[in-house]
C-alpha cells in the first residue's frame, strides 16, 4: 500500500496515522448506527460520532493541514493521507462534514482573521456542528434563485425565509447561509453569512421525513432572525463567489473524508454474495446469464472509477485537466444507484422486505440503499445539472439556460 | 519488462511513452487528416462495395512508419525492436484509431504478441522489427474467439508440416508478409509462421464494410511449412499468454476512434443551428454526448490499467483487466458511433459525411476478438464462478 513520491513529512505522518488507527479502533456501542451522515437521527448517535471526530482531531487526523493558529496541526499534504487511511480501515464517518469540507475552506479563503480563530477550531473538534443553507423550495438546481432575504439594519441583518434539505440542521450550532441582499441582480444580489442556529431567536428547525421514513433532512425557517454584520463572509454581493468556493471543495472533499463502515465492503462482492443466495427461475440468481452480465457491467464501472481516479493523476493521459475530476461526481453517484437497484432486482420477492423484517436479505440494505441513492443523484447538483456543466465547461457546448 | 515491481500509479506511461504518442499524433495529424483519409478510402462509394476493389492504404506513409520502427514496437530491443511496454503501445494505437489509419500495424502488433510467446518465434520477431508485416490466422468459419478452435489441420511430412483447410476473419491479410497460423496436428495445436507467398496458400477477400482495413479467408492446400517456421507446439498457450495484449491493442484503437467521433460530433453540435440555436444547446443532444465522454473516459482508463497489468507481469489480473477494457471500449465505441450518426442528422447517414468511416472501423473492432457481452461472460466465469 505504500505510495511513491511521498515527502519525509508525509511518510512519517502516514506511519503515525496507521499506528494510531490500529491502536484506536472505533469504540463498541449498543446504539443503532446509521448508514451514513445523512441518516443521523438521535442525540446519542451524534454524541458517538462527535466523540470519534474529537479523538481523530486530537490524534492529528482531522485539521491535519490547517495552520496551528486556527487549531490545526500545521502539516502539509497530509490530510489526503489521513482520509485515505481512515477510509482504508473503514473508520466511522466524521460528523462535522459541513464544517470540515464546506465552512472551513470558505472561511480560510474569504474570512477575517477573527472569523478564522472563532469558528475553525471548534469545527475541527466537532464541538460545534455546522449545517448548510443553500437549498430552498424554489432554489434547487437553480441555486442562484435564493429568496431568503437579509435586510441591512445598521450593524445587523434581519433574515426572513425558508431553507430545505438541511442535513444536520437539528444538531447544528451554525449554518453557512446564502441569502439575498438585493433583488436587482440574480448572482451579485447574494451574500454569505455564518449564521447562528441552535437557540437563536427567529430560527426554527423542523425535521423533514424522507421517502424511506427516516429523518435526517430538515426545514429551517427564518422569521425576523437578527444576525450581526461581523458574521458576514466576504463582501456584500459576493455570496455566489463564496458558494462556488464551497461547492468546489465539497466535490474535492467527497473523495475520501470519513470512510464509513458500509463503503469498506466491496460493492461488487456484496452483489455477488446476494446473487449466490438468491433464487431466480428455479436456480441461483448467480447462474442466471442476464444477472451475471448485469453484475459484471457494474464491476467494470467500479474498476473504471478506480482507474479514472488513477489516470486523473497522470497529466500526459488527460487532454483536458478537469474532464476526469468533474466527470467523476455523476459517475460515482449513478454507480451507487445502479448497484443498489441491481441488488433490488437480484433480491427478487425478498426486496419487498423492510429492514425491520427478519427475512430481509442483508438486513434490508438493498431497497433502502436504492431509495437513499437519490440523495446523491439529486443533492449537490442533480445529475442533469452535472451533465449540463460537463457539456458546457468540458465539451464547450452552449449553455442550456 | 520489469518483474516483481509493483504496478506504478502512472501506468508506466512516462516521458518515452508520451514522446512516442505525441510523435504519432503529429505524424498522423499531418499526413492523414480526415480529408485525406476520405480521398484515400472513400472517394468512390462503388469501389469497395460494388467493384470489390481492395481497400486502399497509403503505402508511402507506411514506409515512413516502418522507418520509425513501429512494426517493432513490441519486439524486444535485443531482437532489434523498440521494446516498448504495452502502455506505450496503447498510447500510440490510440492515435492510430483516432486517425482511422489503414495499415497492417495493428495486425502486425497482434501477431508479434503471439510470436513473442512462442518458443521458436524469435527469428520472426527480428524480421518484423525490420519491417516484415504479419497477421493472425487463427479463427474458424463461424468466427469463434475460443483459442482452441479452428478449421486448419497439419500433418507431419519429414521434418516439415503440411497445412490444409482454411483460416477465417484474417485481418489485413492482403498487407501481411507472413501469417501466424494455428493448426491441429494430431493431439497438438501447433503455431506456424507461414509466408504469404507460400505455394498452396491463397487469400479470398471478405466483402466487409470497414473501409480502413481488409479481411480475408486464407485457404491452405498442401502448404508446406519448414521446420524452423513451426514456432510452437502449444499454440493455445502462446495465444492465451498474448491474449491480454491483443485485447488491449484493439481496445486502444476503439478508444482513439471514439474520441475522434466524440470531438467531431461535439463540434457539429456547436456549429449546426436549428430553431435559432446551436443544437448543442438542447439537452437531448448535450447529455448523450456527455454520457459518451464518460464512457470513453472509463474505457481509456481501463485500457491503461490493463496495459500496466501486462507490463508488470500479473497474468491473471492482466486478462481480467484486458477483458474489462475491451468490454468498456466496445460499448463506448458502439454508443458514440450511434450518436455520431444520429446527432449529425440527415447528413450523418450520407456517404458525404465522414462519420461513417469511423463508424465502420469501430463496428468492426467492437466485434473483433469478442464484443462486450462476450467479454463479460468470460469475466463472470472468473469473478462469479462457472455456471
Amino acid at each position: 500500500m505504500s505510495t511513491p513520491n511521498l515527502t519525509a513529512e508525509q511518510i512519517e505522518f502516514q506511519e503515525h496515522a496507521r499506528a494510531w488507527l490500529a491502536a484506536n479502533p472505533a469504540p463498541e456501542t449498543q446504539i443503532d448506527l446509521p448508514l451514513s451522515q445523512l441518516e443521523l437521527a438521535t442525540r446519542e448517535q451524534v454524541e458517538y460520532y462527535r466523540e470519534w471526530q474529537r479523538r481523530c482531531y486530537e490524534a492529528g487526523l482531522v485539521g491535519t493541514d490547517i495552520a496551528k493558529e486556527y487549531g490545526g496541526h500545521g502539516h502539509s499534504g497530509c490530510q489526503d493521507i489521513a482520509n485515505r487511511e481512515m477510509s482504508r480501515v473503514g473508520a466511522p464517518f466524521l460528523l462535522n462534514t459541513v464544517g470540515l469540507s464546506m465552512m472551513i475552506p470558505a472561511v480560510l479563503k474569504h474570512g477575517t482573521e477573527e472569523q478564522k480563530r472563532r469558528f475553525i477550531p471548534k469545527a475541527l473538534s466537532a464541538e460545534e456542528i455546522w449545517c448548510q443553507g443553500f437549498s430552498e423550495p424554489g432554489a434547487g438546481s437553480d441555486m442562484a434563485n435564493q429568496q431568503t432575504m437579509a435586510v441591512r439594519r445598521g450593524e445587523e441583518w434581519v433574515v426572513n425565509g425558508h431553507k430545505v434539505w438541511t442535513s444536520f440542521g437539528q444538531f447544528a450550532k451554525h449554518m453557512i447561509l446564502l441569502a439575498r441582499t438585493s433583488r436587482d441582480h440574480k448572482y451579485d444580489g447574494l451574500s454569505f453569512f455564518l449564521c447562528p442556529v441552535e437557540g437563536h431567536a427567529g430560527v426554527t428547525v423542523k425535521p423533514l421525513v424522507k421517502m424511506t421514513g427516516e429523518l435526517g433532512f430538515n426545514e429551517v425557517f427564518f422569521e425576523d432572525c437578527v444576525i450581526d454584520d461581523s458574521l458576514r463572509l466576504d463582501d456584500v454581493g459576493k455570496g455566489w463567489t463564496v458558494a462556488m468556493t464551497v461547492l468546489t471543495h465539497e466535490r474535492g472533499a467527497a473523495e475520501g473524508a470519513g470512510g464509513g463502515g458500509i463503503s469498506a465492503v466491496h460493492p461488487i462482492e456484496r452483489l455477488i454474495g446476494l446473487a449466490k443466495s438468491s433464487q431466480r427461475g428455479g436456480g441461483l440468481a448467480a447462474d442466471d446469464p442476464v444477472t451475471r452480465d448485469a453484475i459484471i457491467r457494474q464491476a467494470i464501472v467500479h474498476e473504471g472509477i478506480q482507474q479514472d481516479a488513477r489516470r486523473a493523476q497522470v497529466p500526459a493521459l488527460n487532454d483536458h485537466p478537469m474532464r476526469l475530476p468533474m466527470g467523476q461526481g455523476v459517475v460515482r453517484t449513478e454507480f451507487e444507484q445502479h448497484c443498489a437497484r441491481l441488488g433490488v432486482d437480484i433480491a427478487g420477492a425478498r426486496s419487498t422486505l423492510y429492514k425491520h423484517d427478519d427475512a430481509a436479505p442483508d438486513n434490508g440494505y438493498w431497497p433502502l440503499a436504492y431509495m437513499k441513492s437519490y440523495a446523491v443523484t439529486i443533492g449537490g447538483g442533480s445529475s442533469e445539472i452535472q451533465r449540463n456543466i460537463l457539456g458546457e465547461r468540458i465539451l464547450g457546448m452552449p449553455k442550456s439556460k | 519488462m520489469s518483474k516483481s515491481n509493483r504496478p506504478p500509479k502512472d501506468f508506466g506511461f512516462g516521458p518515452d511513452e508520451e514522446m512516442l504518442r505525441d510523435l504519432a499524433r503529429k505524424l498522423l495529424g499531418e499526413r492523414l487528416p480526415v480529408d485525406k483519409l476520405r480521398t484515400l478510402v472513400a472517394e468512390d462509394h462503388e469501389a469497395v462495395y460494388e467493384r470489390h476493389e481492395l481497400q486502399r492504404w497509403d503505402e508511402a506513409l507506411w514506409k515512413e512508419i516502418v522507418e520509425l520502427g513501429w512494426t517493432g514496437l513490441a519486439v524486444p530491443e535485443q531482437d532489434g525492436g523498440l521494446g516498448f511496454k504495452r502502455a506505450g503501445i496503447a498510447g500510440l494505437v490510440e492515435e492510430v484509431g483516432r486517425s482511422a489509419l489503414p495499415s497492417p500495424l495493428v495486425a502486425t502488433l497482434n501477431a508479434t504478441d503471439v510470436l513473442a510467446q512462442a518458443e521458436g518465434g524469435r527469428q520472426w520477431l527480428a524480421r518484423i522489427a525490420d519491417g516484415t508485416t504479419a497477421t493472425l490466422a487463427i479463427t474458424n468459419a463461424v468466427g469463434s474467439w475460443e483459442l482452441g478452435e479452428g478449421d486448419l489441420s497439419a500433418s507431419e511430412d519429414g521434418g516439415d508440416l503440411v497445412l490444409d483447410g482454411a483460416a477465417y476473419f484474417v485481418q489485413d491479410a492482403f498487407k501481411a508478409d507472413v501469417l501466424v497460423v494455428a493448426a491441429q496436428c494430431g493431439g497438438d495445436r501447433v503455431l506456424c509462421a507461414v509466408p504469404a507467398d507460400s505455394t498452396g496458400l491463397s487469400l479470398v477477400p471478405d466483402r466487409i464494410y470497414d473501409l480502413t482495413r481488409d479481411q480475408a479467408t486464407a485457404r491452405f492446400e498442401d502448404v508446406r511449412v519448414a521446420e524452423e517456421n513451426v514456432v510452437s507446439r502449444d499454440a493455445v498457450g502462446a495465444l492465451e499468454r498474448a491474449w491480454p495484449s491483443i485485447l488491449v491493442t484493439v481496445a486502444a484503437d476503439l478508444v482513439g476512434c471514439a474520441e475522434w467521433q466524440l470531438q467531431t460530433t461535439v463540434q457539429y453540435a456547436k456549429d449546426r443551428k436549428q430553431f435559432d440555436r446551436p443544437i448543442g444547446f438542447f439537452q437531448a443532444v448535450k447529455h448523450p454526448l456527455v454520457n459518451a465522454m464518460l464512457d470513453i473516459d472509463r474505457a481509456r482508463s481501463l485500457v491503461y490499467n490493463a496495459a500496466c497489468a501486462i507490463d508488470f507481469d500479473d497474468p491473471a489480473e492482466a486478462l481480467k483487466a484486458a477483458r474489462m477494457a475491451k468490454s468498456a471500449a466496445s460499448d463506448a465505441g458502439a454508443f458514440i458511433s450511434d450518436r455520431s450518426v444520429q446527432l449529425h442528422g440527415g447528413i450523418g447517414f450520407t456517404w458525404e459525411c465522414d462519420v461513417h468511416i469511423f463508424f465502420k472501423r469501430s463496428m468492426h473492432n467492437q466485434a473483433l476478438y469478442g464484443d462486450g457481452v462476450y467479454q463479460r461472460k468470460k469475466l463472470a466465469n472468473t469473478m462469479i464462478g462457472e455456471i
